[in-house]
């Protein structure tokens, strides 16, 4: 059987009453899912020796500023043994801006959800150490938001005096 | 000895010989104490910030920040036209910016659903490897100075002003190139150039051997390096490590072989694998990696073949300047082009290459518009350093430099 | 300099403080490489065998602010990085120079963007402009030249009252 609908089928078998939906473009599967189930469905995907989605290669979000689910985070994972690469998503919407992390699973997800943080203010229920990555400590907006314009605030990062 | 005795006060004598006052010398060795390590600091790579938490000479905790290179790239990218997104990759890993000019138009092209001609894709991956080649050179280079040794540095900065040469020849460029298009290349190899990249990977075998008995010989370099910063397959692989870093420790995960872009499967090249997973070992697979890339970029001049380097799509591939200024129909095309951008179709993809420092993606969402909706680089070096406190924890500081320079971070593109 | 034939004509030479001084300034001057991006590549590139920054007496890059007294600031200055980049520049002595490697240093360059300052010049005092994304290795031995005129230039007078350098860092972390 095709491996794609190989993994699609597997996870429907494990979670009879979540909904899949399922995409392929240019030969590259994406499963999307609510976000409720997001460390099982990782868990599985990742412990289960058929599968063994043992490397997160990227974590990222995706703004859609004016729909109503406002965000989608993205994973890349990638398994070894079947040499096959899955898209995760999960919607997470403006109003409860929060999702489980993955760093239970893959610890590569660490920084990456840090930086998902730090550019689109979603966070993460049960990571370890969630830090801004890159702005500074004290800086109030998120840069990657869309209403974040592109030249940034004015005066909201302090320069040195001349 | 008594005359001494007689010099100082006798009520300190007799406090110092009294246990019970509470005269104590703070043992240096039995405090921790932190110490901040950068943005500024040579051995570092650029402007990595580490905050080490120290017991004596052993790092028992480190924390790394980043940021101090944020530019703001995917806000950028967000912003302006696929087109216009190809100088900013080559600053992203700078060392080797042709690698990742093939990676971004490589992205493109999937999510346009175009595919650059034969000829084209050889040059690319010929720039491609050269620029491997020119990354590891950097890479070994700063790695024996950040120990010690500043020769070879020299030496395999005088190799790589070679392949800026052939830069300056094929592009016109000799650092931040920008030498890729959407559907192609360009301009076409010319033969100079293609002569002088012949030239070099005649001679650069024999230079390469010369650097390497330089530091192999180097009893000081390797001692300091042998063992330091062990790290397991299964850890380095929960980690993120990729690129030579995985590779030495026993993962054999090449994109270039598990998931062939370009040409590479027409190509016959190894993938050195060591075992170890320590600073040497990372050193090792780096210097082969270099002789592997000659190998390639060899049968790459043997069997590029003879065609056009440029697609002819006018919706989507920017046409020849001169034709430009002679024809109408590519005026319009280019009018089109670089006002509205090439518009792919929706939908969103991720594609990756194996960059000079491990896996180099960029994730693609187009909503049909000429400039991405979102657009994600995974940098390799950014998940690299994700590693270093792991391999830091129970270190000697002086240790922390060679580890540093052994994962050979760049942090224009850990920073993004 | 032409000074042995001097000395060999009438075995004394007459000439100002000011120039002893700025000539025995202006060919050792000691670099601080600020190298923060790209452009630092090209500034190593400056001091590789092919460029050879030795023949201008400037191949002594100290990675101490103390023993230098021209900062080369090469690459995309941040915001997060501006008061690291402040406080290297307040820890040289004087006199001191500073030369603004590439179009970012100079005016943001390619990224205008929330990140990046636009110009180093709103919070350093900047002596030579260098143009280019990166500059190559021989124009940034221009520059060097360029500067070592201005240090010829110069009145030691004029290094006499040079204020203390005022700390007012934000402190960060
Ligand atoms: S001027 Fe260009 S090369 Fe220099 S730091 Fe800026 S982007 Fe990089």
């Amino acid at each position: 059987m095709d491996l794609k609908e190989h993994v699609v089928q597997k996870l429907k078998e494990h979670f009879p009453g979540t909904n899949f939906e399922t995409t392929d473009y240019r030969d590259e599967l994406t499963i999307k899912f609510p976000k409720e189930v997001v460390v099982d469905v990782c868990s599985f995907l990742k412990f289960d020796p058929d599968l063994e989605f043992s490397f997160c290669e990227d974590v990222t979000a995706i703004d859609w500023a004016k729909r109503k689910d406002r965000f989608t985070i993205v994973y890349q994972i990638y398994s070894f043994k079947n040499n096959f690469r899955l898209r995760l998503k999960a919607d997470v919407d403006e109003s409860d801006c929060k999702i489980d992390s993955v760093t239970s699973v893959w610890k590569t997800a660490n920084w990456q959800e840090r930086e998902v943080y730090d550019m689109y203010g979603i966070s993460f229920n049960n990571h370890p150490d969630l830090r801004r990555m890159y702005m500074p400590e004290d800086f109030e907006y998120h840069p990657l938001r869309k209403d974040f314009p592109l030249m940034g605030i004015p005066g909201s990062i302090p320069l040195p005096k001349k | 000895m008594d005359s001494d005795l007689k010099e100082i006060h006798p009520k300190i004598i007799q406090a110092l010989l009294d246990t019970e006052t509470d005269i104590t010398v703070d043992d240096a060795l039995e405090n921790e104490m932190v110490l901040n390590m950068g943005p500024q600091h040579p051995a570092t790579h650029g402007v990595l910030r580490l905050v080490l938490r120290l017991d004596g000479e052993t790092v028992i905790a480190c924390v790394p920040d980043l940021g101090y290179l944020h530019r703001g790239y995917e806000k950028l990218a967000e912003n302006m036209s696929y087109y216009e997104f190809i100088p900013h990759t080559d600053r992203l890993d700078y060392i080797s910016p042709m690698a990742n000019n093939v990676g971004w138009v490589l992205a493109v092209e999937k999510l346009a659903g175009i595919e650059a001609p034969p000829r084209a894709q050889y040059i690319r991956m010929m720039i491609a490897e050269l620029a491997r080649i020119t990354s590891h050179l950097v890479a070994v280079g700063s790695f024996a100075m950040d120990v010690g040794a500043l020769t070879v540095f020299l030496w395999t900065l005088r190799e790589r002003e070679k392949v800026l040469d052939i830069w300056d020849i094929l592009c016109g460029a000799r650092f931040t190139n920008s030498y890729t298009r959407i559907g192609g290349v360009a301009n076409d190899a010319q033969p100079e150039a293609l002569a002088k990249v012949k030239w070099f990977i005649d001679q650069f075998e024999d230079n390469l051997a010369e650097c390497e008995k330089l530091i192999n010989t180097n009893r000081i370099f390797i001692e300091r390096v042998d063992g330091v910063g062990v790290i397991s397959k299964e850890e380095a692989l929960d980690l993120g490590f990729t690129g030579p870093n995985i590779r030495a420790s026993g993962v054999a995960y090449d994109l270039r072989r598990v998931q062939p872009y370009l040409k590479y499967n027409e190509i016959d090249f190894d993938i050195p694998v060591y075992t170890e997973g320590d600073s040497l070992a990372r050193y090792f697979v780096r210097l082969d990696e270099m002789r592997e890339s000659t190998k390639i970029v060899r049968q790459v001049l043997d069997k590029m073949p003879q065609g056009e380097v440029l697609l002819n799509q006018p919706k989507k591939v920017l046409p020849h300047k001169t034709e430009i200024y002679t024809k109408m129909e590519e005026l319009i095309h280019d009018f089109m082009i670089v006002n509205f951008g090439i518009n792919p179709p929706p939908g969103e993809i991720y594609h990756a290459i194996e960059g000079s420092k491990g896996e180099l993606g960029f994730y693609l969402v187009s909503k049909g518009e000429g400039h991405p909706w979102k657009c994600k680089i995974r940098s390799p070096s950014f998940n690299n350093i994700q590693v270093l406190p792991r391999l830091l924890v129970g270190q000697m500081i002086s240790d922390v430099v060679a580890i540093i320079g052994s994962i050979d971070p760049i942090m224009g593109e850990a920073d993004k | 300099m032409g000074l042995e034939s001097l000395l060999k004509q009438d075995g004394y030479f007459t000439t100002k403080v000011d120039a002893l001084i700025a000539w025995a300034r202006k060919s050792s001057v000691w670099p601080m490489p600020m190298g923060i991006s790209c452009c630092a590549i090209e500034m190593m590139a400056a001091g590789d065998p092919k460029y050879d920054i030795a023949r201008f007496g400037s191949e002594v890059m100290r990675f101490t602010p103390r023993q230098c007294d021209l900062m080369i600031v090469a690459g995309t200055v941040t915001y997060k990085m501006a008061p690291v980049v402040r406080k290297i520049y307040d820890q040289m002595p004087d006199p001191k120079w500073v030369i603004a490697m590439g179009a970012c240093t100079a005016s943001g360059g390619i990224y205008r963007t929330y990140s990046v300052v636009q110009g180093i010049d709103q919070f350093l005092p900047v002596d030579c402009y260098l143009a280019g994304c990166p500059p190559r290795p021989d124009n940034l031995l221009n520059a060097l030249i360029m500067i070592q005129d201005k240090i010829g230039r110069t009145k030691a007078a004029e290094f006499k009252n040079a204020k203390p350098p005022e700390l007012e860092l934000t402190q960060r972390n």
